[in-house]
Formats: structure tokens, C-alpha cells, sequence
């Protein structure tokens, strides 16, 4: 059996598997109802300043995007930062942590940009005996208007400064939480990097307005006619938090910062491309408030299996790995060349493929009388739509040309040798190839 | 079938077999209706394929794969007209039509994984919401003055006339029963188009205007084609098959021997259930879907055998193996290769005698084996035959000849639906036929 215990920033826990700071991991009972279910550690729901806590809506606070069967694709929420006073929340941090040492309890904050404000909180929390901070820099509603959030996250040098003002009042890990709605991750993870943050983590929620009721002409969720946008999570934003963690990454400014992936992840497999693409750990969020605590389990029984399977005996033979394999469009291969090929016993003749390659790509697929669908090879690009609306898992597949072969579509001889766009006799740029 | 009462094993034929609770749960719909949520489910299965094989298979070719998304993007009555362009009988074909044999057989993911896009159940989703609107999707067109006259107020017919309304023409059925509807009024098995569905979809229909009908209207005794023809711009025979086959067997003219469809008739026209008489032990003669509803049905009434006789082997029957499965699911015993020798009884039916068969040579033969079942009731169901066809129609096979859209030969002359040549014999291809007779009417009196 796979170990899947993990050591992040010297924080450990059974499992990478940590719930994101938001509902699940708001009061005590929650995470109590966490942990035992088998979570491997939890990032407490923000923080605020000491004083009467921020309100909340007392309205609708998710939209939702769903998919066949009402399956959740996508929530958006706008909920702020806790709505509970700071001493319950601290109070009840520490008797959790105390009754569950084996966990990690990391607490999330959000304070105003002062020195003062970071100075005031950071010795009480360090008093509850929790493991380490996440700065919250990402909640794109609500607390941005107020400065804070995403407020901060979009100002890389807020962030450099924040993060300095907690390394230097709170010894244990600091960990900054990005914010999506940025045009270049790498800035504000540098800037957190500069300011000695112990990681990043991310992404936070990217701003969103889920939808529009077409009777009331409101967007949703409506609060009494009214809708503001919201921060979109879930599933559907896995490929965009993906994106933003390999930046991070493979830049070479950031290397060694370890990462915390959070974004959409749902089953283990998620997980392990979050994992595969550098994070030591992971955190959830709407998998959890769709399914309930329960789904741990297959994680964690999905995880273990998976890294039997490759061979892998703990979770760092395989962080990172498909780090090296992220690089820039122009040094991909331009010599690999596929073709489409269709499994035609496997084809239950939907035609879906033929409509997207005639209607809106190349042409490539030929449709006989009773309804046998061909690739041709000298119209074929290999774009990959076909596979991608085909209904049947394998039943078409892209296959390369061996070197030697010539390619019906150009003419050409296929190369063996690599080559790609820098040294490409179109690109007006391109250094001859020595 | 019978949960709380118990079923009255009286012999003979009898009413009130099973209590009135049992009968209404028999005869409740054979597929009920999605809620909205399992509607929803069930479209997003639909993959939209191209040039879809469903399409192909419908033979009044509705644009499936274009309602089912409809549907699925909560736009029940776009789904609906989608489906009426092509059929105005949708309701009741998304009832009645084997789509086990048709649009479903075809779907791909029948092909891929054995369990098809629930087409039909998809389709009652859609028109069933049309229907609740109590409005009529459609609009008549300016009248051309031009008048048909149709003949029977079956699919066919009703179909022919509700585009020839729609296209300005104004239209007189003619039918002979008392009420519209034809067989899915009186044919139609009761649990597959319950609630007296038939009757309101044909109120529906009729809503469109232009539309008269006068029932009790017989074409050879009240009326007669030259009369039509002198009368009218157009005629459209669609009377579908009024007579029956007999059945040459001693005994035959026993009390208890009946005609399925008079059975079936009488069972569809009864406003209650229990008053019904049938036989403690039923014996059904034929191999269609005839043959299957009459047997279902009295087993659902509460007889206590019902055997379906059937003189061919179970891959050669006309009902297909889903009916064959529906009618052994609810407990009829299906017998093959057997054929009736004589019906026996005092003053009644009792029993059957029933010779054992076998093909040779591509010839059906009796082995000399037989076989005797008790039979208070024995119902005849070997095929509809044309009725009280007028002189001068060419005739094939029985029945009318017709080329292309229901032409005759005979100028200004329709046909179409059962009394026609080479159809199916099914609801759907009634109606595709009225249909496409109803354009081609509209062509020729229009010039275009
Ligand atoms: C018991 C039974 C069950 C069936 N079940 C199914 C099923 O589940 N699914 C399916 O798709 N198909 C089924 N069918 C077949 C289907 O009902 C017919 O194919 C369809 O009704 C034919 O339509 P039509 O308009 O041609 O004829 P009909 O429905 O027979 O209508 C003909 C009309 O013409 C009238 N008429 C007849 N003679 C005259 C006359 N001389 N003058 C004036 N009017 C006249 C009749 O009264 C009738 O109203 C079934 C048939 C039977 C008998
Ligand atoms: C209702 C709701 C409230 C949230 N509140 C917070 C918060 O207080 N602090 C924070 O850092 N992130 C908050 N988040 C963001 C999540 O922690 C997480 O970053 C995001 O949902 C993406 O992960 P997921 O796709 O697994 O849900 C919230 C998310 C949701 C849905
Ligand atoms: S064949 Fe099946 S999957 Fe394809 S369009 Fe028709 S119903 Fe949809």
C-alpha cells in the first residue's frame, strides 16, 4: 500500500486531501465531521479583524452551472469571510486542533492592509496551536470592495508586503492564496516568493455571473432583483487553476516554491495532476459541499491504488512530474505528425464526427451510404475534434506517421528528428538550425 | 394482476372478475409519463447525431435528434412542433408505435450499449405538453375554395385532413362509426393510450378549423364515390380494414366465439371495466398485434388462462418480441405451431382442439398430433381484411393500389393508411400517408 502521508512546509498530514477555507471548514462541528471522515487536514473558513464580524446576504449566495442529470459543473457564491465572532472561531481552532494533533489545521486571514491589523491577529492565532496561515488574497466579492482579497492579490507588491509583515510577526508557515482574476500568475506568486511566503496556493474563485433569469432579467444568485458577480469554482474551473499552477511551476523565478493546488478537484485523478503538475497538496471545496465528506474516501482509495499501480511508495516519487513536460507552443514538435483513425468496429455510426470535421474543421472525414465514416488521410490534421465529440471512449485515435512515410496531406516525407517553430523556414524570426 | 380482490373463478364467460381497484391498476398507462427532471435525463442522452438513423427509421421522419434537444434546452413546445411539422398523430404515436421495431431499434446507442434514447417516452413529454396548453400550434391558411372529402376518421384520414386544412382547403370526413378516431378509438390497446386520450386528441386536432365530420356516414350504404367525386374537388379514402378473416373450423359458430376486434372494440368503448364479461379460460387465434392485445387484455380483466395460439414458429409472429415478452409478462401463454381443428361445447364454447404443425418444404403441415385446452372464450385474430371497397379501384393483394402519394390511378382519387397496398398496417404509416396524399391533393388542386 501506498503511503500517502505528506510533509508540506513541515506540516504533516495523512493524506494530501485538505479542505479549502470556506463553508465545510467554518465552525467546529464541521471540521470535527472532517476529520472524521478522514480528511487529512482542513485551511479554517477567513478570518477577520477582531470587533463585530462581517453580514452576509440573507438571500441566495450560490448560482450553479449544471450538466447532464443536474450534475454540478460549476457554483459561484457570493459569501464573504467569516460571519462568526473571532474568538469563537479561535476558541473552537484550538480545541480541534488538540483533539486531532495527527491533522493539519492551517487558519485562513484577511485583515486590512496594516501593519497594525497583521500584527493584532497574528499572535492570537498562533496561540491556538494551528499548524500554520493562509493569506487570503483571492475572494474577488464583498471584501475586494473593502480593500482586501483580491483587492490585495491583484497588487503585487500589497502582497510582498503583507507576506513580510507575517513572516515577521508568526513564526510557523505562511502560505499565500492567489486570486484567478489576474492576467499573469507568475507576478503575484513571485512577489509572494520575494516576501518570503513558505507557498502559494491556488486558485482562489475566478469572478463570475453564473447566469440570468430570463423572467425577472436578474443575474444569479438574485438578492431581491439585484445580482452581483461572484466567484466561480468547482469543476469547471480545474483547467484554469491547472494552467496557473504549472506557470508558477516551471518559472524559474518561483522554482522550489512549494504550491498548494486547488481548483475544481473532485475525484483522486484530479488530484493527481494537481499533484503530477507540482503541488504537495491539494484542497477542495465544491466537491465537498456537492457530495458531502464522504468522497475522501475514494480519494484516498483512488490515490493509493493509482500509485501501487505506477509503482510509486509515497507522494513525492510523483509531485512535480509533469513539470518538465509543460514548455512553450514554439518548441513543441512540429515534426510529430498523426492521423485520425477510426476503430470502425467500435463505431456506432452517430455521425458526430463527420458533422464537426465537415462543418467546422477540415473536411477530413467521408460519410458512405450506409453510414461508414473514413478518415482521409490526405485532408486529415489531426486536430484531435473528432476524438474529443466522438461518444465512444477509443473508438477513434490519433496515430503517428513513422518517420519515412509520406504524408498524403503534404506530400512530405515524415522526419525523424525533432524540430519545431523557432527554426521553421516560416517564422520570420527563426535562427537557421546549425 | 389481481393484488387485493382475488380473481372470480366463475366458468364461462362473466363480468367483475377482479375488483375495480384491480382493473384500474391493469389498464393504467403501459408507459407512464417523465416528470420533467427523468425528461431531462433521458434528452441528455440524445448524442444529436448527423444524418440520424432514428430520423431514417421514423416513417414519418420527425426531426428527433432536433425535438430531443429541445427538450433538454427546456423548450417542451418547440419540441412538440418539431414533432407536429411532421406528424400530427404525435401524441398517440408516442403511445402506440413499436418504436422497439422503428426509431429506437435504429438509435446508435442501441448499436453501442443495448438501452436506446427513449424516443417515444421523449416524444409523449413533448406533445403532452402541447396538448396541456389547450391551444392549437397551428394556423390555416387562406382559403382556396377548393373542398375534400375524406372517407374514415382513422390516422390516415385525420391526418390528410388536418394539412389540407391547414393548407386553406375546407374538409368533410366522412365516417361510419359514431365516433372519430378509427382504430385508436377502438382498436388501440386500453393501456396504451388511457384517459380517453384518442377522443381529446382528435378534439385537438379538429381545433384547427375546416374540418367538418359527419359521422354515420358510409361510403357503399349512405354514400357512394361518384356522389364524392361529384361533390367534392378531391377524395381521400383512408377506411381502413372493416372485415375480418374467418376461421373455417367446426364449432365455430359456438356462442363465446368472437372476433378480437369486436372484443377489443366493445373493451375500448366500455365506460366501466367490471361490467365487461370474459372467459374463465381464452384461447386466441393469431400472431399479430392483435392477437397480443386481445390476450393481454383478458388477462387483465381477470381471466384465468388466456393462451395465445399461434400456427407458425415464435421468430415468424408479426408481434414483435417486446409485445411477445409484454403479453408472457403478464402471464398469457404463448403456443406455437399450433392450429385449430374444431371448438367443442355444449350449446357454448368449451374447449379447443388444436393440431400440432410443423414447416416442411417450406409448407406449413399438421404433425397429426393434437392437443385439446378448455376455452370458454375463443377469439379470432388472423387478419383484418378491406371492406365494402366501391367498383373501378385497381385492387393488389387485397387491397387498394396506390403509387407515390396515395394515387389511385383514378383522377382526383386518394388512398392511403390501412385499405392501401404495401403499408405496415401501423398508426405512424397511416398518418406519414395522409399526410404526403394531403401535399400531393394540395399540388394538384393549387397547380403548383
Ligand atoms: C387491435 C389493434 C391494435 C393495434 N395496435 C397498434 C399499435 O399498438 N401501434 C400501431 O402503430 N398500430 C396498431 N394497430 C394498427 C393501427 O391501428 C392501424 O394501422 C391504423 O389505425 C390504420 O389507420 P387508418 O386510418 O388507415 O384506418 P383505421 O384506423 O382503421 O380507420 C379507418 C376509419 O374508417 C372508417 N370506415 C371504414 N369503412 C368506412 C366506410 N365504408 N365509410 C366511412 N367510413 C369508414 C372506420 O370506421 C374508421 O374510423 C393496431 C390495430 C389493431 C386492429
Ligand atoms: C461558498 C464559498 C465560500 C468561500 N469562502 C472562502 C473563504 O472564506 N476564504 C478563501 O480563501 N476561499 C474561499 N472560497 C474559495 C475556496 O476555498 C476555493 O479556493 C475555491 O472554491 C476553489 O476550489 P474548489 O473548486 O474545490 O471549490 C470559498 C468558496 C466557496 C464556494
Ligand atoms: S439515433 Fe439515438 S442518439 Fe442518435 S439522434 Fe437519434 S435518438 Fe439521438
Amino acid at each position: 500500500m501506498a503511503d500517502l502521508t505528506t510533509d508540506f512546509l513541515g506540516i504533516r498530514s495523512p493524506n494530501p486531501f485538505w479542505l479549502a477555507s470556506a463553508p465545510p471548514t467554518d465552525k467546529e462541528y464541521n471540521v470535527r465531521r472532517a476529520f472524521e471522515a478522514g480528511w487529512g487536514g482542513v485551511v479554517w473558513k477567513t478570518l477577520g479583524e477582531a470587533g463585530p464580524p462581517v453580514v452576509n446576504v440573507n438571500g441566495p449566495r450560490y448560482g450553479v452551472i449544471h450538466g447532464a442529470d443536474r450534475r454540478v459543473l460549476g457554483i459561484n457564491n457570493i459569501e464573504l469571510i467569516t460571519d462568526r465572532p473571532l474568538e469563537t472561531n479561535l476558541e473552537e481552532i484550538a480545541r480541534v486542533k488538540a483533539d486531532y494533533p495527527d491533522r493539519a489545521i492551517v487558519v485562513s486571514l484577511m485583515v486590512p492592509c496594516e501593519e497594525e491589523a497583521w500584527k493584532a491577529i497574528l499572535p492570537r492565532v498562533a496561540e491556538t496551536g494551528a499548524d500554520g496561515i493562509e493569506l487570503n488574497f483571492g475572494c474577488p466579492h464583498g471584501m475586494s470592495e473593502r480593500g482586501m482579497g483580491a483587492a490585495v492579490g491583484q497588487v503585487p507588491e500589497y502582497i510582498e508586503m503583507v507576506t513580510r509583515w507575517c513572516k515577521q510577526y508568526y513564526d510557523k508557515p505562511v502560505i499565500v492564496k492567489l486570486t484567478p482574476n489576474i492576467t499573469d500568475i507568475r507576478h503575484p506568486a513571485r512577489a509572494a516568493h520575494a516576501g518570503g511566503a513558505d507557498a502559494v496556493s491556488l486558485i482562489n474563485t475566478v469572478s463570475s455571473i453564473t447566469s440570468v433569469n430570463l423572467d425577472t432579467f436578474s443575474p444569479e444568485p438574485s438578492i431581491d432583483g439585484k445580482g452581483s458577480h461572484g466567484g466561480y469554482c468547482g469543476p469547471a474551473v480545474k483547467p484554469i487553476a491547472l494552467n496557473m499552477v504549472a506557470e508558477i511551476a516551471r518559472d524559474p523565478r518561483t522554482a522550489g516554491l512549494p504550491i498548494s493546488g486547488i481548483g475544481g478537484v473532485t475525484t483522486w485523478r484530479d488530484a493527481a495532476e494537481f499533484m503530477a503538475l507540482g503541488c504537495g497538496n491539494v484542497q477542495i471545496c465544491t466537491a465537498a459541499m456537492t457530495y458531502g465528506f464522504r468522497i475522501v474516501q475514494e480519494m484516498i482509495d483512488g490515490l493509493s491504488r493509482w500509485m501501487d499501480s505506477k509503482g510509486f511508495e509515497k507522494t513525492t516519487d510523483f509531485i512535480g512530474r509533469a513539470v518538465s513536460n509543460v514548455t512553450d507552443w514554439q518548441y513543441l514538435n512540429l515534426n510529430y505528425i498523426a492521423k485520425a483513425r477510426i476503430d470502425q468496429e467500435a463505431c456506432i455510426k452517430c455521425g458526430r464526427c463527420y458533422a464537426a470535421c465537415e462543418d467546422t474543421s477540415h473536411q477530413a472525414i467521408s460519410m458512405s451510404a450506409d453510414r461508414v465514416f473514413e478518415v482521409k488521410d490526405d485532408e486529415c490534421v489531426a486536430c484531435n475534434l473528432c476524438i474529443d465529440v466522438c461518444p465512444v471512449e477509443n473508438c477513434i485515435t490519433m496515430e503517428r506517421l513513422a518517420p519515412g512515410t509520406v504524408d498524403p496531406r503534404t506530400g512530405t516525407v515524415v522526419e525523424s528528428d525533432y524540430a519545431n517553430w523557432t527554426t521553421h523556414p516560416n517564422n520570420p524570426a527563426a535562427t537557421a538550425a546549425e | 394482476m389481481n393484488v387485493d380482490g382475488g380473481t372470480d373463478r366463475a366458468d364461462g364467460i362473466a363480468a367483475s372478475r377482479l375488483s375495480a381497484a384491480d382493473l384500474a391498476r391493469n389498464f393504467t398507462d403501459l408507459h407512464p409519463p417523465y416528470a420533467p427532471h427523468e425528461a431531462a435525463v433521458a434528452a441528455d442522452r440524445c448524442y444529436f447525431c448527423h444524418d440520424a438513423p432514428c430520423v431514417t427509421a421514423c416513417p414519418t421522419e420527425i426531426d428527433i435528434p432536433m425535438f430531443i434537444r429541445q427538450i433538454q434546452t427546456g423548450n417542451p413546445l418547440g419540441a412538440a412542433q418539431t414533432i407536429f411539422d411532421q406528424n400530427i398523430l404525435g401524441g398517440m404515436c408516442a403511445r402506440v408505435c413499436p418504436t422497439e421495431t422503428l426509431c429506437e431499434q435504429s438509435c446508435v446507442r442501441e448499436t453501442a450499449e443495448q438501452r436506446p434514447v427513449e424516443i417515444g417516452r421523449l416524444q409523449r413529454f413533448a406533445t403532452d405538453a402541447a396538448m396541456k396548453t389547450g391551444t392549437h400550434p397551428y394556423r390555416r391558411a387562406a382559403a382556396t375554395g377548393k373542398t375534400v372529402a375524406i372517407v374514415g376518421a382513422g390516422p390516415a384520414g385525420l391526418a390528410c385532413a388536418h394539412r389540407l386544412a391547414m393548407l386553406g382547403h375546407d374538409v368533410v370526413i366522412h365516417e361510419a362509426r359514431e365516433k372519430a378516431g378509427g382504430l385508436n378509438e377502438y382498436g388501440i390497446a386500453a393501456y396504451k393510450a388511457p384517459h380517453d386520450f384518442a377522443q381529446a386528441e382528435v378534439d385537438w386536432l379538429l381545433s384547427i378549423g375546416g374540418i367538418a365530420i359527419e359521422t354515420d356516414s358510409v361510403l357503399g350504404r349512405t354514400i357512394t364515390l361518384e356522389g364524392l367525386q361529384q361533390a367534392y374537388d378531391a377524395v381521400f379514402l383512408g377506411m381502413g380494414l372493416g372485415g375480418v378473416n374467418g376461421l373455417p373450423v367446426d364449432g365455430s359458430d359456438l356462442p363465446g366465439v368472437e372476433d378480437a376486434v369486436d372484443f377489443i372494440a366493445a373493451l375500448r368503448q366500455a365506460k366501466d371495466l367490471s361490467a365487461l364479461a370474459v372467459g374463465r379460460n381464452v384461447v386466441v387465434i393469431g400472431g399479430g398485434m392483435t392477437a397480443i392485445d386481445a390476450a393481454v387484455q383478458s388477462k387483465l380483466l381477470g381471466a384465468e388462462t388466456v393462451t395465445l395460439a399461434y400456427r407458425r414458429s415464435r421468430a415468424d409472429m408479426g408481434a414483435s418480441p417486446f409485445e411477445q415478452d409484454l403479453a408472457a409478462s403478464k402471464g398469457v401463454h404463448l403456443m406455437f405451431n399450433v392450429q385449430p381443428l374444431a371448438i367443442r361445447g355444449n350449446g357454448r364454447a368449451q374447449e379447443i382442439v388444436l393440431a400440432r404443425t410443423e414447416t416442411r418444404d417450406g409448407r406449413l403441415a399438421a404433425t397429426g398430433e393434437t392437443v385439446t385446452l378448455a376455452a370458454d372464450q375463443v377469439f379470432r385474430a388472423i387478419g383484418q381484411t378491406l371492406a365494402g371497397l366501391p367498383d373501378g379501384l385497381k385492387v393488389e393483394a387485397g387491397k387498394i393500389a396506390v403509387t407515390g402519394p396515395g394515387r389511385t390511378g383514378i383522377a382526383g382519387i386518394w388512398a392511403g393508411g390501412d385499405c392501401t397496398a404495401g403499408g405496415e398496417d401501423l398508426t405512424v404509416t397511416s398518418v406519414a400517408q395522409g399526410r404526403d396524399a394531403a401535399m400531393d391533393i394540395h399540388a394538384t388542386l393549387t397547380g403548383r
